[in-house]
This record gives structure tokens, sequence and C-alpha cells, in this order.
């Protein structure tokens, strides 16, 4: 059976893996390859690398960081942050990621998923999409959430689908960093609007917030960040209790 | 030595760091030459069934047949295994193998697709490749279409229908997940390939 995903997210900034709340006030929580692998030791199905201040500068520091993490990681390993054109995904991938992942440029220019996936193949095209509920409305976001776009996310979801994304990477703008549980409304209208897996980001706070998005925001996936760099549940307890829920997950790993 | 064939499809890099992981003696190699003088085979490979018209291009699927059919140890890998059969619906133009019989079908619309993600494992007794593998243990799996069960079926999994999950026959061997990314029962089954 077809298990729901734990995906450990690491947002770097400057080298180093950082978390804030809704966005801002970003704390250091450590060197990228080492908690990437500590994170599958503890059970992760995935890890997402997403360098969240990308800029020209730090494109070197990025690169070392996926060489350094992808060496000894043997889970599937996405990466984004800044990737703007087809050359720059392959340096990513060059640099050992299996799957990149883009924002603001799909948004920018859609046929750029259809570009990568036409070379790495759709399976390695996640589209990343930060939403906020904007009177009753799931308006997506731009630049690391700083501009509003004037979209709405199950149609620009459906529009990535169609461009060739293999996944969609969906974040809720209003409950990142609160742990105050997924917004299962919005995934769950992304989840049942697209064909393809979505990933559910953005307010995990408990192993409840995780039974949850998989059962009414109908997640195949969901993610998580601060959660687990701060040992406030490790991965590995967080399967035991999705197991004894009966949501299918990969357990024991 | 094992040659990791390069086709031009997909990241080679992932499945060649984990048999250098493993301590394998590999090489990513284009060459039908090199291909015709390794020990083992491996035919990786993610994306469209029509990348593999490559090998038709470039002379490596005469070294793969023959290398295969002189009883070199054989692995196809996703894409690599899709390659063993007759075909796929994906790409009616470009010919599989056809060592093993059948061809790769679309996953049925009751389910979402890609299948992506950790799915189970029913593994057959007596697998040599899966020598050592419990039960259901979990691998992971990114494609769009399915080989069907037959006699060579060493392991099946399920989504939506039985599908093969990875299939032997005597020194050939397909997994349709990917082992360089499930952990480490993907690293000891890897470690069972070089073991043949």
């Amino acid at each position: 059976m077809l298990t729901k995903r734990i995906i450990a997210c690491l947002d770097m900034d400057g080298g180093r893996v950082v978390k804030g709340v809704r966005f801002k006030n970003l704390r250091d929580a450590g060197d990228p390859a080492e908690c990437a692998g500590a994170h599958a030791r503890d059970g992760a199905d995935e890890i997402v690398l997403l360098d969240i201040t990308a800029t020209s500068g730090n494109r070197r520091t990025l690169l070392d960081a996926v060489r350094r993490a992808a060496r000894s990681l043997f889970v599937p390993f996405t990466v984004g942050g800044g990737i703007r054109q087809l050359a720059d995904a392959a340096a990513v991938f060059d640099a050992g990621a299996d799957k990149i992942a883009i924002n603001s440029a799909a948004m920018r220019d859609p046929a750029l998923i259809g570009r990568i996936a036409l070379r790495f193949g759709s399976q390695a095209v996640v589209v990343a999409i930060d939403a906020r509920n904007v009177n009753g409305r799931f308006e997506v976001f731009a630049a690391g959430g700083r501009e509003p776009t004037g979209r709405e996310a199950i149609q620009w979801a459906s529009e990535a689908a169609a461009c060739g994304a293999g996944e969609i990477l969906l974040t809720s703008m209003d409950r990142d960093g609160t742990q105050s549980g997924f917004d299962c409304q919005l995934v769950r209208a992304v989840s049942e609007a697209v064909s393809i897996p979505v990933i559910a980001s953005g307010g995990a706070g408990s192993a409840h917030d995780f039974i949850e998005v998989f059962r009414d925001g109908r997640a195949d996936a969901a993610l998580a960040a601060s959660i687990f760099h701060f040992g406030i549940e490790n991965i590995a307890q967080l399967k035991r209790e999705l197991h004894d829920a009966s949501v299918p997950v990969r357990w024991p790993c | 030595m094992i040659a990791i064939v390069n086709y031009g499809a997909g990241n080679l890099n992932s499945v060649k760091k984990a048999f250098d992981y493993i301590g394998a003696d590999v090489a990513v190699t284009a060459q039908p030459e090199t291909v015709a003088s390794a020990d083992k085979i491996v035919l990786p490979g993610v994306g469209h069934f029509s990348s593999l018209q490559a090998l038709d291009r470039t002379g490596l699927r005469e070294a793969l047949l023959q290398s295969a059919s002189a009883g070199n140890p054989f692995l196809g890998i996703c894409l690599g295994m899709q390659w063993l059969f007759e075909g796929s619906e994906e790409c009616i133009e470009v010919a599989g193998a056809s060592i093993l019989p059948g061809k790769c079908r679309h996953f049925p619309s009751s389910v979402k697709t890609p299948h992506v993600g950790w799915n189970s494992l029913a593994v057959q007794e007596g697998s040599r490749l899966l020598r050592g593998i419990a039960q259901d243990s979990f691998v992971y799996y990114t494609h769009s279409f399915y080989a069907p069960i037959a006699t060579e079926t060493a392991a099946a999994s399920e989504y939506g229908l039985r599908f093969a999950g990875a299939v032997e026959r005597d020194t050939i061997f397909g997994v349709q997940f990917h082992p360089e990314k499930s952990g480490d029962v993907g690293l000891s089954i890897l470690k069972n390939f070089c073991e043949v």
C-alpha cells in the first residue's frame, strides 16, 4: 500500500538551516548536511532543502550544501530557492538533487516547468505554491511570500500540473511556523483539483495535525520543519502515532 | 566492473553514488565497448519511454542484449526495467528488449499519477535480488506506467492494481522502484545484485 510521506524541510539561509514564524524571525537550526542525514536516520521519507534568501551570491553556498547533503542521503532529496532557468535546475541536479522546487520563476514563465520536465522528467519538478487566505479566497504570493500575485491557488496548481509539474508543494502562509495545524481547507481544495500528488506545508505542530491533513485535507505528503529541528517531536515518534491511528506510513523503516 | 549505462535519461549520479557507498566498482559509460566488457550492467533511467530510443541509435541496445544473453548480470531500474518488456503504451513506436513478455501500461484513472512515494513489496520466495528483504519492506517509487505481473515477478506492489515491483529471470533483474532512493532496503538490494 502506498504510504503517506513525512517530509522534513530545511530552510537554508547563508549556508545554515534556519526557521522563522510566518516567514520572519529566523532562528539558527544547524548545518544542512548534518540536519538532512539526521532526519533521514530518524525516518523522514524525503528531505527538502529550500534556500529561502536565494541570491546569486548564495548559489555556490547552496550547491555546496546540496553536494555535501546528497553524498550519504539515500532518500529522495528536493532542492529549491533561486532556480530561475533550466541551467540553474541542471546545476542543482548535478550537485545531487533528485527533484527541484520552483516557485516565482514558474509563475513568471510557466513554460519553464515543461522545459525542466522534458529534460529531467516530470517526477523531478515540484511546483511550490505559497498561498494565503485573503477575504475567503486563496491567493498566491511570490518572492518568498512578499509579493501578492492576484492569482488563485487552485487555478494556478491546475495550470502547473498541466504544464508538466510532478508534484505540488503547497504552503499555507497563514499557518507557516505557527504549529497551529495545517490549512486542511486549502490542501483539500487543491488536492481534489489536481491529479498529481500534493504536499501540505505550513502549520505542523502535533501528530494530530498530520492525521487531520491526511484524512480531511487529502494530502499525499506532509512537510514540516520547525517541529523536527528543536526536538518538539521526532519523526519516529510521529510515525508511530500515525501508524497507531491507521494512517499508512513507512513504519518501521 | 559494473557499467552504469548513460543514454541521456535521468540522473545517473544518485545511482552511481549508491554503488560507491556500498563499495562497488562502477563506471558510468555511454560506450557500447565498455558495456560489452563489463561484468555486470545497470540500466537506470527516469522519464519518458521514448528516451530509450537512444539505446537503438547508439549501438547500446545490441551491446546490452549480447551481454545479458551471455549471462552477465543485468539490473534495470525504473525505465530500465520497463525496457526488458516488449514496449510501453507511453510510446508505442519504441520497442523494448522483449526479454520479458507483456507491455507496460498507464495506471487506471482511479488513482493519482504519477505513483509517487514509499510502497510495500510482496516478495516472492527464492528471489536472489531480494534475498534477505523482509516481506512488506518499503521502497520508493515514482512512475506513471507499470509492468504487468508475470511468472518473472519477484515482488509485487499495489496501486489501483497489482503490478510488478521487481522482476527476475536467471541473471536478468529489474526493479520499478528506485533502490538508490529506498534507504537501507534499497542499498541491500544493490548489494545483492553486486554479489550475484
